[in-house]
């Protein structure tokens, strides 16, 4: 079973779908059931990823490869390093937590919402450990099936405006890397990763395809100014969509960085780290901004992702300064580092965010900031969470948001202090947003007659927002695990930066 | 004299001459509820001709009657695919015709002569070959078009077609003689070699552009596209299938002989001239789909936009091109039997299902029919991990191999452009509530909904096992 156990991970939760969907909208619960427990079982099955995996070794390991087409030469090949595992376990984690969100949520068709989840959630964890660029291609391009349906049909009013906007914003950013992939195949003569890594390109080419990858993953990250679809697919989809959306979709963005630009086109990356980098500081400092005046908590949330999104850019390409600039390797390796615990701990604190405005959605049916207030009066045990999380979302020390961010700034300081100055902004505007947001709706008194009858959150509710916080503080006060079950493979991505194409 | 052998290298159209001879016999001498053995007896006759083309295919190519007729490698694929779309249309086609009182012996007999041009076209080693083939398929085609004789759509599409069919073919008459009289020869094996030879160059290039128009014209690509979209929505929905698959499996086929076979010395001339109608259909294609209300227009405009696709392919010119194009062509041919399948699949007495706004809410009357028709619409946009991405991602390919990565780049952008229009599909479908009063199901017709799904769910599992099939196009190019 260990042999292929990566396959397991991916069509498990595919396959598990079936029955799911089988069970059709009449047995609820039978779909409900079968849905949870596909979901646990890959969460176990993800979590025997740590003994197998050697963190100590930097090499891809659990390396599953079959022919796939021969005549062309792409193989169905697998693998993970300590950076997939990382994320791989992450989806796992928030593939139950949502599946037992929408548990009564969801009341029309479940089954077919969470057949999408399980599907969503095998192909997400595809794209995590393909090592083959085709592979990587379809599973990126197929993850947009799923929530496509989830957002359109389980959305809120202007839900089919914003999912066909999610839809084909993505959908446009990954079709000229589809072209550059081509082009490097036919170089090459292989998909796989590692070929690709290795072939030599003029600075041309790799100008050329750098901005390919630059597209479809700025899209996906978000960053700006190709972020307008991610305020729109959020604030429209289900919580479910949003948790699923912020707390691992992103992240594709950044993982995507990391596998095709950095090693593929590394001295293209270098020349345009200032662009990558400014839009980095534009999305903490201008987007920061814009949070702030949000009346709607969900767009709020979102354009606080695309914030903290910007920390993840930033501690990548930051790397090439310090790595090339001034050949300060430790530092480099700071920043990736960073931007990797960033990456993890978005994933919690922003699926905990959204987790707690749908608490909220599903009593009131408002995502409006001014029709709340007073909320910790009728809601105690939810406005401990909320406050919890805030502040992990505002990157207080001693939750998981604190880390990575200072990490990165850390690093930057030691390339540019501008560029560490501008970062750092994100901890008085982050803090800002996002405790104005708590200020109006916990804190005062009760204005609205219907916040007086919301009654506090129950076992289900205390065990999502109850789980997304004990992996906030653990990653916050213990972060050593995470960043030792890394760090091989960040410093041998780091090293790696350092060899020159041309 | 025809000798034994030429008569058995003919023999998969020679036996399909004689069943639809029988089968109109057969007509005529039955009862009309004794009907439904008749569509049978058909599905099986295209069953046993797929099974008399791969039993009978020689180790080599080989040609008969003096190399007016080639069976080689690339014959045969284009052969057993043109009869099991064909086959499926029967299949798809019987609750529609029998609920609008069309089911007649005629569809049957018709369809299978254009199967047999199909076949005559597909296998030319003559440009006079060729011709006939053409002729017996579209022929059969206008028939079919006019089939539902009471129609006026029907009859002004019929009109139409025949117009334009018939200025298509004076026009690739036209471009062969000019060849002929450049090279002195009409074999395309002979072609080959004279091309480069003649003393007369500028007026083979000009019979090679009537020849192109032609061509265009067979495959629908922009400008030459006028004939797609009322004769899609203007034909009866049996018909239509049936226009919208195998016969595009023959245009690639009568683009290959002529342009690769034939004129394959020209190929710097009309490399160009193809990447021209390419970007032509993309653009036409896939910007008019958008403002299209009608489904069966809809389709017809994604056509025009596939052939341009199919084109890329051709515009290489080489092995890896024309298998790209192959493959594209089988990939559609299936995904466009399996749309039309599902709209006659939903099609009532009374009910055509031909609008998008028909399909509002579909998954909720009929979750599966939804289901179906969404992987059909992701493959027709390209979206792994269904077949009809790998077919995009191999004609991309060829572009970029011939040099032409602008080409795919154009490609590239109008397929962001045709996601539009098929996620808008997906959309009334899914995000839409029903209107009130309609009542859409699936087709009770058990052969219909096994055959249908087995047919959608093909496009999936050739998303993940593509190899083969792509490895059997590549193989009929080698050598």
């Amino acid at each position: 079973m260990f042999n292929h156990l990566l396959s397991l991970l991916i069509w498990l939760p595919v396959v598990g779908a079936i029955p799911v969907l089988l069970a059709g909208s009449g047995r609820p619960n039978v779909a409900r059931w079968t849905a949870l427990l596909v979901a646990v079982i890959t969460f176990v099955l993800s979590l025997y990823l740590l003994p197998q995996y050697n963190a100590a070794d930097s090499a891809k390991q659990l390396v599953e490869s079959h022919v796939w087409i021969a005549s062309l030469g792409v193989h169905y090949s697998l693998a993970v390093d300590g950076i997939s595992v990382a994320l791989i376990l992450l989806t796992c984690f928030v593939g139950i937590l949502v599946i037992v969100g929408a548990w009564e949520v969801i009341q029309d068709k479940p089954h077919q919402y969470m057949a999408a989840m399980l599907v969503l959630q095998g192909l997400m964890i595809g794209v995590f450990c393909a090592t083959d660029a085709l592979l990587f291609y379809v599973f990126f391009e197929a993850m947009l099936i799923p929530m496509f349906i989830l957002i359109g049909v389980w959305g809120g009013p202007r839900r089919v405006y914003a999912t066909l906007k999610f839809f084909i914003y993505t959908f446009f950013g990954s079709i000229f890397m589809l072209v550059g992939l081509i082009y490097l195949y036919l170089k090459a003569g292989s998909f796989d990763l590692q070929v690709l890594a290795a072939l030599p390109l003029t600075l041309k080419e790799q100008s050329w395809l750098f901005f390919a990858f630059l597209i479809a993953f700025a899209v996906k990250v978000p960053m700006v100014p190709v972020h307008t679809w991610l305020p729109d697919a959020h604030v429209e989809a289900p919580t479910g969509g949003s948790v699923v959306l912020a707390a691992v979709m992103l992240k594709i963005g950044g993982y995507g960085f990391l596998r095709f630009s950095l090693p593929i086109v590394p001295d293209a990356s270098e020349a345009y780290a200032w662009l990558v980098i400014g839009l980095s500081l534009t999305a903490v400092v201008y987007i920061g901004y814009i949070a702030l005046v949000q009346e709607d908590m969900k767009k709020l949330v979102a354009y606080s992702s695309v914030a903290h999104m910007g920390f993840v850019t930033l501690g990548i390409f930051i790397a090439f300064m310090l790595v090339r600039g001034a050949g300060n390797i430790d530092a480099a390796k700071l920043g990736m580092q960073g931007a990797m615990v960033q990456m993890i701990s978005h994933g919690f604190v922003s699926g905990a965010m959204f987790s707690c405005i749908g608490v909220l959605y599903d009593r009131l049916h408002t995502r409006q900031i001014k029709d709340y207030g007073g909320v910790i009066n009728v809601m105690p045990w939810f406005g401990f969470f909320y406050v919890l999380f805030a502040m992990a979302n505002s990157g207080l020390p001693g939750t998981s948001g604190f880390v990575g961010e200072f990490q990165v700034i850390l690093a930057s300081f030691q390339a540019n202090p501008w560029i560490a100055l501008f970062a750092a902004f994100t901890l008085i505007i982050g803090a800002a947003y996002t405790l104005y947001m708590v200020k109006r709706v916990l804190w005062g008194d009760i204005h609205n007659p219907h916040v007086a009858e919301m009654k506090d959150i129950n076992g289900r509710e205390i065990f999502v927002l109850g789980a997304f916080a004990a992996a906030v503080l653990a990653l916050g006060i213990w972060p050593q695990p995470l960043i030792h079950l890394m760090d091989s493979s960040v410093t041998q991505l780091v090293t790696q930066l350092g060899n020159h194409k041309v | 004299m025809p000798n034994i052998n030429d008569i058995l290298i003919l023999l998969p159209e020679l036996y399909l001459v004689v069943a639809a001879c029988l089968l109109l016999l057969l007509d005529a001498f039955m009862k009309p509820e004794q009907r439904p053995m008749l569509h049978w007896l058909s599905v099986a006759v295209l069953l046993v001709a797929i099974y008399l083309v791969i039993a009978g295919q020689p180790p080599q190519a080989v040609t008969a009657f003096n190399g007016m007729f080639v069976r080689d490698g690339v014959a045969e694929v284009l052969k057993v695919f043109a009869l099991l779309t064909t086959a499926l249309v029967f299949i798809y086609a019987k609750p529609y015709l029998v609920d609008r009182k069309l089911f007649l012996g005629e569809f049957y007999t018709l369809t299978i002569f254009a199967v047999i041009g199909i076949m005559l076209l597909v296998s030319a080693g003559n440009l006079l070959t060729v011709y006939l083939g053409l002729e017996l398929l579209t022929l059969s085609s206008y028939a079919l078009v006019a089939l539902n004789r009471d129609s006026r759509l029907s009859s002004e599409a019929a009109i139409k077609y025949f117009v334009l069919g018939a200025l298509a073919s004076g026009m690739l008459l036209y471009g062969m003689s000019m060849v002929y009289g450049a090279t002195g020869t009409l074999s395309l094996a002979n072609l080959h070699g004279a091309a480069l030879h003649t003393g007369m160059p500028q007026l083979l290039i000009f019979g090679l552009i009537f020849m192109v128009v032609g061509i265009g014209f067979k495959l629908g690509a922009a400008p030459f596209h006028m004939w797609i979209p009322d004769v899609y929505q203007g034909s009866p929905t049996a018909v239509t299938i049936f226009i919208g698959s195998a016969p595009k499996l023959a245009a690639f086929g009568m683009a290959y002989r002529l342009l690769a076979s034939g004129l394959g010395d020209l190929s710097q001339h009309w490399q160009l001239m193809l990447a021209v109608l390419a970007v032509l259909s993309l653009a036409i294609g896939n910007l008019v789909a958008i403002v299209q209300s009608n489904l069966k227009r809809l389709l017809a405009y994604s056509t025009i936009s596939h052939m341009g696709y199919l084109l890329l392919g051709l515009v290489n010119a080489g092995p890896e091109g024309y298998a790209a194009a192959l493959f594209y062509a089988i990939s559609y041919a299936l995904m466009s039997t399996a749309a039309f399948g599902v709209i006659l699949a939903l099609a009532r007495a009374g009910f055509e299902c031909e609008e998008i706004d028909d399909l509002k809410g579909l998954n909720q009357r009929s979750p599966w029919a939804a289901f179906l028709m969404m992987l059909v619409m992701f493959s027709l946009a390209g979206v792994p991990p269904l077949f009809g991405f790998f077919a995009k991602l191999l004609v991309l390919q060829a572009a970029i191999h011939a040099g032409m990565m602008w080409l795919a780049i154009v490609g590239a952008v109008f397929a962001i452009v045709g996601l539009y229009y098929y996620l808008r599909v997906v959309k009334v479908m899914y995000f839409d509530k029903p209107v009130e009063g309609t009542e859409i199901r699936l087709q009770s017709d058990a052969s219909v909904r096994v055959v249908l799904s087995l047919n959608v769910l093909a496009l999936l599992v050739l998303g993940f096992g593509w190899g083969p099939l792509f490895g059997w196009c590549q193989r009929v190019f080698v050598g």
